[in-house]
């Protein structure tokens, strides 16, 4: 009976993942729109234990406007310096949700957020749906842009200090 | 009755085996599994440089940029008259000559331009296509090339007494550039421009009528949004009265604009103009002082699989 047991631990976890997540931020300062959307967010999340993890290119969020994508990359997120932003942590509640059937969950992440390689603990809340037996995940949360050692002229100006930052990710 | 009595030895062995299961189990972490695979990713991708230098021109001369896909670029160049000029003429500055031109980005490889300038009444068009890009990851490529083609045509009116007949093909240049650039690292991007600025018709006939020069322009880094640029460009063979060109200068860089403010010796802004055409002596005072402004539209957006809606 113990060897039993312990076979079901080995197959009970359920590695989730998907590189065509959805990020969209937003740091109008009022004036212009200064908004970007990037369409192949990384993740992966493990269903025992609620480890999560976001891993997003900086040259992947796409402007309407060629020269403040130019501008966001080379001057404020330096992202040939720090290609890459990612959120590592874990889903507090995860023993609340159900995989097996079909439901809507609040659900709470807690981790480490690393923008322009400066990382910060933030907790964040979204939902997550489990529709057909996969997961899905929709959440939004603000962040300083400052905190993140980002810095400009127009930030607090024409850039907002917060910018609002939209993820939408289906396994 | 025989008492049964279970092993120590097994049981000791059946509960080591259970937890190299669990460890095993717990093993996969998304953080490890994370980093390698950003790693494994940064060896297979391609990181092509941008930004080597601010603009697509670097005082007078093209640099090694192109413009987007899309855009249009509206560049205004202004020369005042040499320092030299005195008090009188306010050192320079009374006088004047500009060049007023209009880029636009084909693709990304390839741009086109046309443009005025005052000197001389020239009428200047060009295209401009990059051969190859410097980049790192994948494929390693250490310099960018890229090839200009400019055509130039003279619309000042000839001297009324000319001793040859002359014809409408005669008012025309034509100059051949491969450029040949690196950026080095955030702060330091070199180019070198060989150049070839055919003259249609010459002064004199000993002249040649292909002028062979090689350019050399570099970018420094300053500061977050203003650069140093310099600009020299060598003839191999002048025409009489007529010097090399040389410029210094600073780009600084704005929301929507680059604003290039620079000293030269050249009056002229086009290929013909400032290669081969530049009577001023840096030696001798003939200094002007000058600016270029670039102003960047959009006018084909962006081919985005989702415009950003909020």
């Amino acid at each position: 009976m113990l060897l039993v047991l312990s076979i079901t631990i080995v197959h009970g976890q359920k590695l989730y993942s998907t590189r065509t997540g959805q990020m969209k931020f937003n740091a109008s300062g009022g004036v212009e729109k200064i908004a970007a959307v990037n369409n192949q967010v990384d993740s992966k999340m493990i269903d025992k234990t609620g480890q999560i993890v976001f891993s997003v290119l900086i040259k992947g969020f796409k402007f309407d406007n060629q020269l403040m994508e130019d501008h966001f990359n080379e001057n404020y997120l330096e992202s040939t310096k720090y290609p890459k932003a990612d959120f590592k942590g874990y889903i507090s509640n995860i023993s609340q949700v159900n995989f097996t059937t079909d439901g809507k969950y609040n659900i709470t992440a807690e981790g480490t957020l690393t923008i322009h390689g400066v990382s910060q603990k933030i907790t964040v809340q979204g939902i997550m749906i489990i529709s057909h037996g996969t997961p899905s995940i929709n959440g939004s949360f603000k962040i300083k842009i400052k905190e993140y050692g980002i810095t400009g002229l127009y930030i607090g100006d024409k850039i907002a200090n917060e910018a609002e930052i939209a993820l939408s990710v289906s396994y | 009755m025989k008492k049964k009595v279970i092993n120590p030895y097994i049981l000791l062995v059946v509960v080591q085996l259970l937890f190299h299961f669990t460890s095993r189990a717990q093993n996969v972490d998304l953080f490890k599994l994370q980093d390698e695979e950003d790693k494994k990713e940064k060896a297979q991708k391609t990181d092509i440089v941008t930004a080597i230098f601010k603009t697509t021109r670097l005082v007078n001369g093209q640099s090694i940029e192109n413009l987007g896909e899309g855009l249009l670029d509206l560049k205004i160049s202004h020369r005042f008259g040499p320092v030299n000029e005195g008090a009188y003429n306010f050192f320079g500055l009374d006088q004047a000559t500009m060049r007023i031109g209009l880029d636009y980005g084909i693709t990304d490889r390839l741009m086109v331009g046309i443009g005025r300038s005052s000197f001389n009444k020239e009428f200047d068009g060009f295209a401009k296509y990059r051969l190859l890009r410097q980049s790192t990851g994948k494929i390693e490529m250490p310099l960018s090339l890229s090839y200009a083609v400019t055509g130039i045509w003279q619309s000042l009116k000839d001297p009324t007494t000319t001793t040859i007949n002359i014809h409408y093909t005669d008012h025309f240049y034509f100059a051949h550039q491969l450029i040949i650039a690196r950026k080095f690292n955030d702060y330091f991007s070199l180019q070198l421009v060989p150049t070839l600025v055919h003259y249609n018709i010459v002064p004199v006939y000993t002249n040649p009528n292909d002028f062979y020069s090689m350019g050399i322009g570099f970018r420094a880094r300053i500061s977050k949004r203003v650069n140093l640029t310099g600009e020299y460009y060598y003839q191999f063979e002048k025409l009489v009265g007529y010097h090399n060109s040389l410029s210094l200068g600073f780009d600084i860089e704005t929301g929507g604009h680059v604003f290039q403010l620079h000293f030269t010796n050249s009056t002229g802004i086009n290929e013909k103009s400032f290669i081969t055409q530049t009577d001023g002596q840096w030696g001798k005072g003939d200094i002007l002082f000058g600016f270029n402004i670039a102003r960047v539209f959009t006018v084909v957006k962006p081919r985005t699989a989702n415009h950003v809606n909020w």
